[in-house]
């Protein structure tokens, strides 16, 4: 499996950046078991990045790929996605960089429901600079900017993105890691916007300052937290505080972004006659 | 496709350079709201998906650059629009596209600042950031219209040497030349030049997306056209992957400012009046050429040899150019609307060989031909004492 992988990366780019117990190599593998499932066309892929941990992978992933500014990543992806709609674009992302300097672009980028692929990987904590709390920190951990513990309540950023119109949602962890590929394949096959959110390790900056020491004390953090959703539909919230929700958490088909920007195309031109609204159920004058 | 405009037409500047973007062939336009230069995101809501072009209302300008630098990289020429509210956030994107050598257009229609301002009045308070607004060393060009067909014009430079030298390239207008509205005849499409950014000869196992000698530009190969590469706003090498290598970096930012500052004799457009016998100088650009050039007439009318120098292309600087004026004038006479930005620019060319006076106002209305005027002969009875 390994060598059918290889050919996705970049291996002169190694050894990579990551410190050892990292679960980013794990999401990663997720991602390329996903990409090779489907069998998707390198050439006609676009792995779009932000700035943090995780979104250094871009560099390793023998793709189009391109790594922007911290925060901005969803931005980018959806000026290449308009641009070509034909290519396949997929964003990975940190907790920090997706959800607090890049928060506005997520919610915007969920409202377009743009045919983008988020692979959010959450380790709760900004890695790179090296242990700040970020707004997926739970509340009372330790960080080094919270040398007392945070007080800020976290994001749940599932209910986030389907707050803001995303018609993908799940989530999985690097324990679940079958799952996790399983969910990634079903969020780049799904025809608009798309969060996989990935639950992983960083013992370095997080798990040491928070009573989990080495990667598998995080690792069996997970197996112990993660409740699947058809479980946790039977379970109360006072059960499920603390919990980690995993699975297929929502999905529907809603018109997708790029699609509706080919009608604006059709009417501008004279070849409908129908409004664009239209199409979105909503109706609205004819204009064209 | 577009229709042939042969007649003369009433057109106000901002739709020129929609016109003038759209005529380079611009087909992906993503911007904010913001006064002075809305009309330019109106029009191309209107006119691009006519032509088969995309435009994208975004979050806020920091996503608007982003995504023209996205699409651009896709191999849709790009533009965006603002003012300086606007054109603040969009610093660090003009960075990652000079570092990653993305063809991008910004243009910034100047209202006056600092902060929210004065958002309906002109300025030309952007001069030094649309050169230095972002960090590190970095190339920019920047040019700056003094009517409504040449905002065309430089629309259509502005695109072309976006793609030509892969820089963003930043088109300065002042707020007066973005709503004037003048009578214009508008070049047929023929008689266009249109630059296209020059693609990869040698196949994707041979190529260096990066990869340019010291001073060139590299091929641009386009997201999905079989070049599998990676862009990045990091230090790079030729073959576009992450480094700290020391010689690598100073060979790199070396390269990108070398690619402008080498080119300057291509890039630069400049016009003058009544130079060749001139005294006093008066160095103008955008809206505040216009009263110069009064100015500059009234003068002569008074005996005072006056003359204009007026560069559309306000960066790289026209260096050799305001250093041979300064060689035979007794004074330059430099008026802005700002409390003397581009004057810094000339008294460092020609400090030493000659008097640099600014006329300076920045109280959100136009520099007058009589204050220019009132400038010049205080300039000429002072040498007439000395």
């Amino acid at each position: 499996m390994m060598q059918d992988l290889e050919k996705y990366l970049r291996v002169n780019m190694f050894p990579h950046m990551w410190c050892p117990g990292c679960g980013n190599g794990i999401v990663l593998s997720s991602l390329l078991r996903a990409v090779d499932k489907l069998k998707l066309d390198q050439n006609q892929t676009v792995i779009v990045g932000g700035i943090g941990c995780s979104s250094r992978a871009a560099g390793y992933l023998d793709f189009n790929t391109l790594h922007t500014t911290h925060g901005r990543a969803l931005a980018f992806a959806t000026g290449i996605k308009l641009a070509r709609p034909e290519l396949k674009v997929i964003v990975i992302t940190g907790d920090g960089d997706c959800t607090s300097i890049g928060g506005n672009h997520f919610i915007h980028a969920a409202r377009r429901n743009i045919d983008l692929t988020v692979l959010l990987f959450n380790n709760s904590i900004y890695g790179m600079t090296g242990g700040q709390y970020s707004p997926l920190t739970p509340v009372k951990k330790m960080a080094t900017t919270a040398p007392y513990g945070t007080i800020e309540p976290n994001f749940d950023v599932a209910d986030l993105a389907r707050a803001a119109g995303a018609t993908f949602v799940a989530r999985s962890t690097t324990y679940h890691s079958n799952m996790l590929t399983g969910l990634i394949a079903e969020g780049i096959q799904h025809k608009g916007f798309s969060l996989v959110e990935a639950i992983t390790a960083c013992p370095t900056a997080y798990g040491r300052r928070n009573k989990m020491k080495s990667p598998a004390d995080m690792l069996i953090w997970q197996k112990d937290n993660a409740v699947h959703i058809n479980k946790a539909e039977q379970m109360s919230p006072g059960e499920l505080a603390e919990k980690i929700v995993i699975g297929r958490l929502y999905c529907k088909e809603a018109p997708e972004y790029t699609e509706l920007y080919d009608e604006v195309i059709k009417q501008a031109m004279g070849q409908v006659s129908g409004s664009v609204t239209s199409i979105t159920g909503k109706g609205g004058k004819t204009s064209g | 496709m577009s229709r042939v405009i042969e007649m003369a037409r009433l057109m106000q500047g901002n739709e020129a350079v929609a016109e003038g973007a759209l005529a380079a062939g611009v087909r992906f336009f993503a911007g904010y709201p913001i006064t002075p230069s809305t009309e330019i995101a109106e029009i191309m809501a209107e006119r691009l998906p006519r032509l088969g072009g995309k435009f994208i209302q975004m979050e806020d300008e920091i996503a608007s650059i982003a995504a023209i630098i996205g699409a651009s990289l896709a191999g849709v020429k790009s533009i965006t629009a603002t003012s300086g509210p606007g054109f603040s956030l969009m610093q660090e994107n003009i960075g990652f596209a000079a570092m990653a050598e993305v063809p991008i257009v910004i243009v910034n229609v100047q209202r006056s600042g600092p902060s929210t301002g004065m958002p309906t009045a002109p300025a030309q308070g952007d001069v030094m950031q649309s050169r230095w607004g972002t960090h590190g060393d970095h190339p920019v060009i920047v040019l700056s219209p003094s009517s409504v067909r040449e905002a065309y014009d430089l629309a259509v430079r502005s695109v072309n040497l976006a793609e030509k030298y892969r820089v963003p390239v930043v088109l300065l207008m002042d707020e007066v030349i973005g709503h004037l509205r003048e009578k214009v005849v508008l070049p047929s499409p023929g008689e266009l030049e249109v630059v296209n950014r020059v693609e990869p000869d040698v196949g994707p196992e041979k190529y260096l997306p990066f990869g340019a000698g010291d001073q060139g530009v590299p091929p641009m190969a386009n997201f999905g056209s079989g070049y599998r590469y990676h862009v990045t706003g990091l230090v790079h090498d030729p073959k576009g992957l992450p480094t700290n290598n020391p010689v690598v970096a100073e060979k790199l930012i070396k390269r990108l400012q070398n690619k402008i500052d080498l080119n300057l004799d291509d890039i630069m457009i400049d016009t003058g009046k009544n130079l060749e016998d001139a005294e006093i100088v008066v160095l103008a650009y955008g809206a505040t050429a216009r009263s110069a050039l009064q100015a500059v007439k009234d003068a002569r009318k008074e005996g005072i040899k006056a003359g204009l120098y007026r560069p559309a292309v306000l960066w790289p600087f026209p260096q050799q150019k305001v250093g041979a004026l300064a060689e035979n004038a007794r004074a330059v006479l430099v008026p802005e609307m700002n409390l003397g930005q581009y004057r810094l620019e000339v008294e460092r060319v020609a400090g030493e060989r000659t008097r640099v006076v600014g006329v300076n106002r920045v109280h959100g209305e136009l520099i007058t031909p009589e204050e220019i005027l009132a400038a010049l002969r205080e300039v000429h009875k002072h040498d007439a004492r000395s």
